[in-house]
């Protein structure tokens, strides 16, 4: 025998039939069905394997607690492992597979290492294993791990939304829906928050009256309008200043539509009205599949009108288990209660609805091979299976050994606990600022409590009075207390503590020994409560064995730390939108069009998304670079610069401000022209380069590079506000405004020529003017990172695809070459020109670049200048900024090649290359690098040995400078 | 995720602002400042466990640097001050 | 008793009522030759090697909660020695050595699996800088090799190698005897070894303050009572300032809280430690099967051990952004530890501007990988007063002349 479905009853919908498969059997429920329900109404008694033993494991509980129905789930594309089966509602068409097995679930070959049970306790392997671990490793994580995953990208979308309210309730049980519906009649704004489907918790269920209405119709019912309230929501994790993170699965969403939303709601106040879960009893044989939670068998009953047993024994410590033991046998099945206490006055009820009780019992085993098939009872104080009076056949053991409050978010927030004897739980000691405790965390056990704190901690949350009486149910009948029972003293016996891991009280009793007495220790040596459930059913059973062997209080045991999740979160969903494109967006070129449509090669620079170059047909790109170098030294080429960073910096003080700033000297330059500069950090390090033009008296514009000018601003904006704070200067990020092309090469200004009313011929090196270009107000800077007569051409970002076209067009008749970012770093090589991140790194000072002249002429206190100073600046042993010229003329070195010296021990590095090319100017390899004491290299004419991946080649070191090394073309 | 108040916006999350290090007096002018001091400058931090004195700004904001004074064991901000 | 297949075995047909105690709970004796404050995997490595190289006699490791409860049991459990500079690699590759005979040396499993520790570029800059870090491990005798797309994707199938991904994979650098040891077992394996040697590890024991006088440290004051000591040891991570206070100096450090977490555990899918400059991430498959990753700090200075969700959300973006089927898993769990990070990311080692303290501090997110040299080398400076040649770098004189070792910078980052 085993469990059916009720004909008719419980909050499914029987006219839907929803087919699925489960280990390739063709099974089916109906809609209102979770997995769990469904497979347990199909008969299922096997639904996992434990990780260890590989023993077979039946459904303990019926939501997020469940620590054994451990499935992969597949539908339609998407792909679920390690999914609960309790919480995930039946869809038609799921494929639902065991996880852990070979073959299944059901006849596992794996089973048989429980037959070595005895070799493997707790932290064996710690013991064993050596020295050849790298050996057994290999097999060890092939049987370790539980469900599978594809290899197909997870394609479900994810979305993100925030939200703020004055009163965030978690949990819409009855003490949820109570704080809600009181303060939301106070006027607070309030969001409720429930992992259920529908709100009510244990009201759907358990039977009762509030307000004169059942229990379940009140609940559907009670929240009022204007209360938000998320469904299939859980809040995860507590943060600080009442910030939560909540996760809302949506399961009708729409194909396309985002599955899992994950939400940061920022409360006024907050209410945790999380409940609590039931704990198992710790008992020989208890994870024989067909041992439940009580709760979890009312649960099934109800709401899924399953039957989970027709002969039934309930083992229960406190008053909560006699509720399903009278709806079991209302629902038909043969019930015999045993309970650990002597004379509980609630057995009259029991027995009077057909209930067999003996109090005072325990169970002193379980038998059946893959289910439970009988149970042996004995009295309540027995040590040896021996002492066994009773066996009983039965097909389910439903068990109650009290309940542990969910304190998980009251924790994670900085709550302390404190262990509550009368309760037998750990209980939140007090709320935290902002945070009030309803129901079943408090440790209430009545629903008339639960409503009334409800009630209260709802108006204390919105903090005001509201004309609202609070929910009204019959008193709760005075309970008899809970009878704290940590497991049965029977010293050689199999007691689970932890299902999911196979920790049982021996091996609690074994870390105890071996002195991993400390909760923390305990969890590591023997994995208990490091499974999915994160021990939401073991937690206090084991620390409280522990107190037990160890002859110490619960309290003084105290408990593990509580982390988010309170129970586990997609990792789609946490990261969201941060995915793909949008994962760090690639900053795009004004005339980004233009380049794609040319053909151009697009990569992506410090997060801009640039060309490269501009292969033609059948060209590669080392190809393309050459021709397009080839044609600006010859003619004429156009570059994108857009990305450079023009940064307007403008006041009285902008002059004196700037000479602050950076390391060269800028004051002293005249309106209209231009400077090379470098600036650095107050640790002397280079951190950025471009050229400043003086715009005006008061008015500057600098030119940060493409991947630093965010950094720069920020810099500039720290040391304004910070030690320059009476210095009267603005700084503006103008970068976005403005296209800027450059056209560079000997024929220049021939382009330019016809296009716009400033007068080239009066525009020297390193100047500038303003005028139109195309008819368009503009600016054009002569300036060049090419080493050739060069002209940077600015007008607004809109017009940039028009002027790119008319400066093609232009250049049309000089054969003019569009040139990419690769192009542009071979013809500033060939010229010695540095590329900061490229041939400078975070260890690369001034002097380093052959940059003195700044720290010997100026007399203003720079950003940096001391650090310039530091012993380690003035080594003379410093690598320097050079150029080498490879001993293989055709082939360059590779870029991260170590110029090393041979020592006794074998080599030592000098330095290393930074930039290499095969120049087409110079019709031979060049390289940059940055070697120790490369001047004096140079001035000796010597020669390095490079190595790269075990490969030796020489180059002589000689100045940066291979090209034009007089400038003349610069001015030509 | 703290909630921080902006002496010039108000209180706003966290990803609007960027911390910015603890207030350290630059010593000057650099000829007269030893190694020493010019390292403790550039390198030494109280860390303090508790009340905490930093700089932040308002980055995604309206780009102030203020001084937040915070408790770096609770989180708590204790309170937040404009630069004079 | 000695840990072996065969006490296992007998054991297990006892019933394992014989197995001792991994270490004792020793009570605290009013006066050491050397106390070393933390009991975390360097601190009491520190212990087991005064005892055993140093032959000190009375050693005390005083731990303020549950040994090995600080970032010892907080880290993503990555050992590697991949290091740039030469300083670094004879500190780090020292650490590796020494945890490649660990479980032999402690007789205790430490799980040391040298699965391979991969570097994925996604540019041809990544790969240029990648090649001048190969260069240099290699120049310095390590056991690292340049990897390209085909050899990545061997290593890491699960990768995205799609072309038009945000990261696309260019290569990688591998070093195959990095990996992952098991973080609890080096701490556990080096208390039960040193108790062994007759240290005294005294859990649930807080020093609260120094006696000083003449600039010495005569003594540690402690929740149980003060304790004289001839030599003391600061192995702290996680409160080198606030010790540093104590005894009334500074160091350049700031403290973060360094998140990680873990999957639910799936079967095999990851064989090898895999990491990505350009998103910070690194992530493994424990033997349990769970995936442990993190990736940056938290961004700014905090002593509580638990992380913010803005930064759990870009930790696993970035680990889901490199590894896209892994969206489809669950994060179970999320914690923090508190990181010490010197200005340059380089550890703080040997004398302390106080005599009679030494320092083991500074190890930023580094700390677990660096476990048995932390300890040898404060060993070394608290028996001798002075540096052993491979910690001499690493003296917290280098910031006064801005001598800095700088990982970072030497990876060609600019900051």
């Amino acid at each position: 025998m085993t469990a059916r479905r009720l004909a008719e009853g419980g909050c499914i919908d029987r006219s839907r039939r929803l087919a699925f498969t489960w280990d390739g059997a063709a099974l089916a429920g109906f809609a209102g069905d979770t997995l769990a329900s469904a497979l347990l109404a199909s008969g299922v008694r096997v639904v996992g394997r434990s990780f260890k033993y590989h023993r077979p494991r039946g459904l303990w509980g019926a939501w997020t607690e469940e620590p054994n129905a451990i499935v992969d789930v597949a539908l339609g594309e998407t792909q679920e492992p390690d999914a609960r089966a309790t919480t995930v509602a039946l869809r038609a068409g799921m494929v639902v597979r065991g996880v852990n097995a070979r073959p299944n679930v059901a006849r596992d070959v794996y089973g048989a290492l429980d037959l070595a049970q005895r070799f493997l306790p707790a932290g064996f392997y710690y013991k064993t294993f050596m020295p050849d671990w790298h050996r057994y490793e290999p097999r060890i994580r092939a049987m370790a791990g539980l469900g599978r995953v594809e290899a197909a990208p997870d394609r479900r979308h994810y979305a993100a939304r925030s939200a703020h309210c004055d009163v965030l309730v978690v949990g819409a049980g009855p003490a949820g829906l109570a704080a809600a519906r009181a303060a939301a009649a106070a006027g607070a704004s309030v969001i409720l928050a429930d992992d259920r489907p529908a709100p009510g918790g244990t009201l759907g269920w358990q039977a009762a009256s509030i307000d004169g209405q059942p229990a379940a119709a009140w609940a559907a019912a009670a929240v009022p309008q204007g209360v938000r309230l998320l469904r299939h929501t859980t809040v995860f994790g507590a943060y600080d200043h009442n910030a939560f993170g909540l996760l809302e699965r949506r399961e009708d969403a729409p194909a396309g539509w985002a599955a899992e939303r994950l939400w940061h709601v920022r409360a006024g106040a907050a209410v945790l009205a999380t409940g609590a879960i039931e704990r198992p009893l710790v008992f020989p044989g208890n994870d024989r599949p067909g041992v439940m939670s009580a709760d979890a068998v009312l649960h099934y009953l109800r709401v899924h009108a399953v039957l989970a047993g027709e002969s039934a024994v309930v083992l229960t410590n406190n008053d909560s288990a006699y509720a399903a033991a009278i709806a079991l046998r209302r629902a038909g099945a043969s019930v015999l209660l045993a309970d650990l206490r002597p004379a509980p006055p609630i057995a009259a009820a029991a027995e009077e609805a057909g209930v067999r009780v003996l109090a005072g019992s325990v169970v002193l085993n379980t038998i059946g091979r893959d289910g439970l098939r009988m149970v042996d009872l004995g009295p309540s104080d027995a040590t040896s299976p021996r002492q066994a009076t009773l066996r009983v056949a039965a097909d389910l053991l439903a068990v109650s050994g009290g309940w542990s409050p969910s304190v998980h978010l009251h924790s994670q927030a900085g709550g302390k606990l404190r262990w509550d004897a009368a309760a037998a739980a750990f209980l939140p000691a007090a709320a935290r600022p902002g945070q009030h405790l309803a129901g079943s965390i408090t440790g209430a056990a009545d629903l008339a409590t639960c409503l009334a704190q409800g009630h209260a901690a709802g108006l204390a949350a919105a903090g005001r009075a509201a004309a609202i009486a609070p929910p009204h149910t019959a008193p709760a009948v005075a309970a008899t207390p809970l009878r704290p029972y940590w497991r049965v003293p029977i010293r050689r016996a199999r007691q689970w503590v932890d299902f999911q891991n196979d920790v049982t009280a021996k091996d609690i009793v074994l870390a105890a020994r071996e002195n991993y007495r400390s909760v923390e220790h305990l969890k590591r040596y023997t994995t208990l409560g490091m499974a999915t459930d994160q021990g939401k059913t073991s937690n206090v059973n084991g620390l409280a064995i522990l107190a037990e062997t160890t002859g110490r209080e619960i309290a003084a045991v105290g408990t593990t730390t509580f982390r988010p999740p309170y129970t586990p979160v997609t990792f789609g969903a946490i990261a969201g939108l941060r995915h793909g494109s949008l994962y760090a967006p690639w900053r795009r070129l004004p005339a980004d069009a233009e380049h794609v449509a040319r053909g151009a090669e697009m990569r992506e620079y410090g997060g801009w998304f640039r060309p490269a170059c501009y292969p033609r047909a059948g060209e590669s790109a080392a190809q393309a670079i050459r021709r397009e170098a080839a044609a600006v030294r010859a003619g004429v080429g156009l570059f994108d610069a857009s990305s450079l960073g023009k940064v307007v910096v403008d006041g009285p003080d902008a002059a004196a401000f700037l000479n602050i700033a950076f390391y060269n000297e800028v004051a002293n330059l005249k309106p209209g022209r231009i400077r090379y500069a470098l600036i650095l950090r107050e640790t002397g390090i280079v951190y950025d380069d471009g050229v400043v033009t003086r715009l005006a008296p008061k008015r500057y514009l600098l030119s940060p590079s493409s991947s630093h000018t965010s950094g720069v601003v920020a810099m500039l904006e720290a040391w304004r506000q910070t030690e320059c704070p009476g210095m009267r200067v603005a700084i503006h990020d103008t970068t976005a405004a403005a296209a800027t092309f450059a056209v560079a090469g000997p024929r220049a200004h021939e382009v330019l020529a016809g296009l716009t009313t400033i007068d080239l011929a009066a525009l020297p090196h390193m100047t500038y003017a303003e005028g139109t270009i195309c008819g368009v107000p503009g600016r054009i800077a002569r300036v060049s990172f090419t080493g050739e007569r060069s002209y940077e051409v600015s007008l607004p970002a809109g017009y940039a695809a028009a002027l790119w076209r008319a400066l093609l067009a232009a250049g049309a008749p000089h054969g003019i070459s569009p040139y990419g970012v690769e192009t542009s770093s071979l013809l500033r090589a060939e010229k010695g020109y540095i590329l900061i991140g490229v041939d400078t790194d975070g260890m690369t000072l001034p002097d380093d670049l052959g940059m003195s002249g700044p720290l010997r002429a100026k007399t203003v206190d720079f950003v940096g200048k001391r650090s310039l100073l530091m012993p380690e600046a003035l080594r003379p042993d410093r690598r320097q900024f050079v150029g080498l010229l490879p001993d293989d003329p055709a082939t360059p070195p590779h870029v991260g090649a170590h110029a090393v010296a041979r020592t006794a021990q074998g080599m030592r590095s000098l330095g290393w290359v930074t930039s290499a090319f095969f120049s087409p100017a110079l019709g031979r390899s060049i390289a940059l690098g940055m070697i120790e004491r490369g001047r004096a290299l140079i001035a000796a004419g010597a020669e390095v040995e490079l190595y790269h991946l075990g490969q030796m080649t020489r180059a002589r070191v000689v100045s940066p400078v291979f090209f034009d090394p007089a400038g003349e073309r610069l001015h030509g | 995720m703290l909630l921080i108040t902006c002496p010039w916006c108000g209180p706003r999350s966290e990803p609007e602002f960027s911390y910015a290090g603890e207030p350290v007096m630059r010593p000057g002018p650099a000829e007269a400042v030893s190694d020493q001091s010019w390292a403790d400058y550039l390198y030494m931090r109280r860390n303090d466990k508790g009340p905490h004195q930093e700089n932040w700004c308002h980055a995604g904001g309206c780009g102030q640097w203020f001084m937040l004074e915070r408790d770096t064991v609770t989180h708590a901000n204790l309170r937040t001050q404009a630069p004079a | 008793m000695r840990y072996s297949s065969l006490a296992l075995l007998r054991q297990g047909i006892a019933g394992h009522g014989g197995w001792p105690q991994a270490w004792r709970s020793a009570a605290l004796q009013p006066s050491y030759d050397a106390v070393i404050i933390g009991g975390g995997g360097h601190g009491l490595a520190a212990a087991y090697y005064l005892a055993k190289l140093h032959r000190l006699r009375r050693i005390a490791v005083l731990e303020k909660g549950w040994i090995g409860g600080g970032n010892t049991g907080r880290n993503t459990t990555i050992v590697r020695s991949n290091y740039f500079f030469p300083q670094s690699v004879a500190l780090y590759d020292f650490a590796l050595r020494q945890y490649e005979q660990l479980s032999a040396e402690l007789n205790y499993n430490i799980m040391l699996s040298q699965r391979g520790v991969i570097y994925l570029g996604h540019s041809d800059h990544d790969m240029e800088t990648m090649a001048r870090a190969v260069n240099a491990m290699q120049i310095n005798g390590i056991d690292t090799e340049l990897l390209d797309a085909a050899q990545v994707r061997a290593e890491v199938p699960l990768a995205n190698f799609a072309a038009d991904a945000r990261f696309p994979i260019h290569g990688a650098f591998i070093q195959r005897r990095g990996g992952i040891a098991r973080h609890d077992a080096v701490a556990w394996g080096y208390a039960r070894a040193a108790d062994g040697l007759g240290v005294d590890i005294i859990q649930n024991c807080e020093v609260t303050g120094f006696r000083i006088d003449n600039n010495r440290v005569r003594a540690v004051e402690t929740t149980q009572g003060p304790v004289a000591a001839g030599v003391v040891g600061l192995s702290v991570s996680g409160h080198s300032g606030v010790f540093a206070g104590m005894a009334g100096f500074r160091l350049p450090i700031t403290s973060y809280a360094l998140q990680a977490m873990v999957s639910e555990p799936i079967k095999p899918a990851l064989n090898v430690v895999a990491s990505s400059w350009a998103t910070g991430m690194y992530v493994s498959q424990s033997d349990k099967g769970e995936l442990v990753f993190g990736a940056g700090l938290d961004l700014y200075p905090s002593y509580a051990q638990r992380g913010n969700l803005p930064t759990t959300q870009a930790i696993v973006a970035a680990m889901t952004e490199i590894f896209p089927p892994f969206r489809r898993l669950k994060m179970l769990r999320q914690w923090a530890g508190i990181v010490d990070v010197p200005w340059d990311y380089s550890p703080i080692l040997g004398p302390s501007p106080v005599g009679n303290l030494y320092l083991n501090a500074g190890w930023g997110t580094g700390g677990f990988k660096a476990t048995p040299a932390g300890g040898y080398f404060l060993a070394h400076a608290m028996a001798t007063g002075g540096h052993h040649p491979i910690s001499a770098p690493f003296d917290l004189s280098r910031f006064a002349r801005a001598a800095l070792i700088d990982e970072a910078a030497g990876a060609g980052i600019a900051h």
